[in-house]
C-alpha cells in the first residue's frame, strides 16, 4: 500500500491542527478533533477497479481510515447488504427505495462493528492493552466481541435499564460490563472521568476521532453497491448525531476523489419522539441543542445531550435535507411493516429510521420519484422486548393431523 | 456587584492555579470582560472572534446554561455563581 494520506487532528471549531495521538478534544477552544487527509496523495492512484479487486469488507476502502498499513483488528468486518426494496416501496408508495442493512454486520450484527474495528486497530497501534467504552448496547457487545478476538483486555460501561440481548451480546465475550445506575448521559459522564484517570483506549471518549471515520464505510459501500453512484436521499437513525455527518463525509470525499458524481443528496435524520433534541432543533430552525433526558424504547438512540447534534444538524440543512422524529408506537408499526415487507428484523432504532422515512415521504420532504436509501443499523434479536406482545404467539396443537385440519379449516386454507 | 466565578482545570495555569475568582460584573457579557481585564488571554479561550461563547464551552449561572437564558446578555446579581465547564466530549 502507498503511504498513509492521514493529516493530522484538526479542531472542528477553531481549526488548530495536532499531531495523531490519542485525544479527541481541542486544548484551545474545548471543540472536538476531527482525523483529516490529504486527498492530493490519492490523485489517481484509489480507483473503482481497486476497491473492486479487493475482499469484501469494510478495509476495501483502508486508504480513506486513519490506520498505518493493514487493521490490526476486525479485518473481515463490515460490507454489508443492500437490497432494492420493492415490496416496502410500494407500501410507501415511492419509486425507488434501497435498505442498507447493518443489522447483520459481521461479528455483532450492528454497523458498531464498523466504527470498533478502526478504533481499535487504533489503540493497538498506539500501544493499548485495555479497550472501553460507553454504551446504549450495541457499541458495548462489539467492543467486547473485538477485543476478545484481538487479545486485548476490555471494559464496557452500559445504563442499567438495558434490553437483555444487548447486556448478554457483550457478557458472552468475557468482557468486564458494569452497569450504571443512570441514563446514557450519566455513564457517558462517568466514563469521561475514568478514561482520563485509567491508561486506557476509550473508543468513543479519547480514541473518538479514528472511532468515527469507521461509519463512512457504510457510506462508500453503499455508494459502490448502487454502482457507483451517489443516492439522493438518505435517512439515518440519529444518537449522537455522528453517522450523519460521517455518510455526509463519505459522500463528499468518494465525490472529490472522482469515484462518483455529485448527485446533491440531501441527508435526513431519524430519533425518537422521546428522545429527539437534534430533530428539535431542525424543526425549530436553529443550531441549539437543547439536551433532554430520554424515554423511549429506541434505547440505542437515547443520548439526551448528542455530542455531534450541531454538526448533523448543519448536514442535513446544507444537503437540503431534514429531520422527523416518531413515537414508540410509531416505532413499533414501522418494525414490522420492514419485517412483513422486506423479511428484515430490525431493533427499536431501526423501527425509528422507517417510521421517520415514511412521515417525510407523506409530507413530502422526500419526493416520491427519486431514489432513497434507509440505513438500518441494529437487529431485532438484541431488542426483543419492544415487540414480545405485539406479534402473534404460536398456536399450540398436538401432534395430529386431525387437529391440524381443524387449525387450516378455521384460517380457510383448502 | 461580585460573583463567584468557577474555573475549570485546564483553565487555571491563566488564574495563578485559582478554581474560583471573584469578578465584578453586572451581567455575563462584562464578567467576561473583566475575567479578562485580571487573568490576561481568558476571554480567547472562551469566546470566538465575534465575541460569542466558543460552542464547546457551557458557561452556567446558578446550573442554568446561559445559552438558554439570555447569553452574553443575562444579568447577574451579587452573590451569583457561575460555573464555566467544557462541554463533556465523547458519545456513541
Amino acid at each position: 500500500m502507498s503511504e498513509s494520506i492521514v493529516r493530522a487532528l484538526k479542531c472542528r471549531e477553531c481549526g488548530h491542527e495536532y499531531e495523531i495521538q490519542p485525544t479527541h478534544v481541542c486544548e484551545f477552544c474545548f471543540g472536538p478533533l476531527e482525523v483529516v487527509y490529504d486527498y492530493d496523495k490519492l490523485d489517481g492512484k484509489f480507483t473503482r477497479e481497486l476497491i473492486e479487486s479487493r475482499p469484501q469488507n469494510m478495509w476495501r476502502y483502508k486508504e480513506l481510515l486513519p490506520i498505518d498499513g493493514e487493521p490490526k483488528v476486525g479485518a473481515n468486518n463490515g460490507f454489508t447488504p443492500l437490497i432494492k426494496a420493492d415490496r416496502l416501496a410500494k407500501a410507501l408508495g415511492v419509486k425507488e427505495l434501497y435498505i442498507k442493512i447493518d443489522s447483520v454486520c459481521y461479528p455483532t450484527l450492528s454497523f458498531k462493528d464498523r466504527v470498533v474495528s478502526v478504533a481499535l486497530s487504533k489503540a493497538v497501534e498506539f500501544g493499548f492493552k485495555t479497550v472501553a467504552c460507553a454504551s446504549t448496547g450495541n457499541l458495548a457487545g462489539s467492543v467486547a466481541a473485538n477485543a476478545a478476538a484481538a487479545g486485548l483486555e476490555s471494559y464496557v460501561f452500559i445504563p442499567e435499564d438495558l434490553e437483555q440481548g444487548k447486556v448478554l451480546g457483550a457478557a458472552i465475550f468475557g468482557t468486564n460490563i458494569i452497569s450504571i445506575r443512570g441514563q446514557y448521559d450519566d455513564v457517558n459522564r462517568l466514563c469521561s472521568e475514568v478514561a482520563g484517570k485509567y491508561g486506557w483506549a476509550f473508543v468513543n471518549v479519547n480514541v473518538r476521532p479514528f472511532y468515527a471515520e469507521g461509519s463512512k464505510t457504510l457510506g462508500y459501500e453503499v455508494m459502490e453497491q448502487l454502482g457507483w453512484k451517489a443516492p439522493k436521499h438518505v435517512v439515518v437513525p440519529m444518537a449522537s448525531g455522528s453517522l450523519c455527518t460521517k455518510i455526509d463525509k463519505s459522500i463528499k470525499e468518494f465525490i472529490q476523489l472522482g469515484l462518483v458524481e455529485d448527485n446533491q443528496t440531501a441527508m435526513y435524520g431519524a430519533q425518537a419522539t422521546g428522545c429527539s433534541p437534534i430533530t428539535k432543533s431542525v424543526k425549530d430552525d436553529t443550531d441549539m441543542i437543547h439536551p433532554v433526558k430520554a424515554n423511549t424504547i429506541a434505547k440505542s438512540l437515547a443520548i439526551g445531550n448528542p455530542a455531534d447534534g450541531y454538526y448533523a444538524n448543519k448536514v442535513m440543512k446544507e444537503s437540503g435535507g431534514y429531520a422527523e422524529d416518531v413515537s414508540d408506537e410509531e416505532i413499533i408499526d414501522a418494525m414490522k411493516l420492514l419485517a412483513e415487507t422486506e423479511g428484515i428484523f430490525a431493533e427499536t432504532a431501526g423501527g425509528v429510521t422507517l417510521g421517520c422515512a415514511k412521515k417525510l415521504i407523506d409530507s413530502g420532504k422526500i419526493p416520491r420519484d427519486e431514489s432513497i436509501v434507509l440505513c438500518i443499523t441494529g437487529n431485532g434479536l438484541k431488542t426483543q422486548e419492544a415487540v414480545l406482545n405485539e406479534v402473534a404467539k404460536p398456536r399450540i396443537i398436538n401432534a395430529s393431523l386431525k387437529e391440524f385440519d381443524v387449525l387450516a379449516a378455521a384460517d380457510g386454507v383448502k | 456587584m461580585a460573583v463567584t466565578v468557577r474555573i475549570p482545570t485546564p483553565l487555571r495555569k491563566l488564574t495563578a492555579g485559582a478554581d474560583e475568582v471573584s469578578v465584578e460584573a453586572t451581567n455575563i457579557g462584562s464578567m467576561i470582560d473583566n475575567l479578562e481585564a485580571a487573568h490576561a488571554g481568558l476571554k480567547e479561550r472562551l469566546c470566538d472572534e465575534s465575541g460569542e461563547i466558543r460552542r464547546f464551552v457551557n458557561v452556567y449561572l446558578n446550573d442554568e446554561d446561559v445559552r438558554f437564558l439570555k447569553g452574553r446578555e443575562t444579568a447577574l446579581k451579587d452573590g451569583d455563581e457561575v460555573s464555566i465547564v467544557p462541554a463533556i466530549a465523547g458519545g456513541k
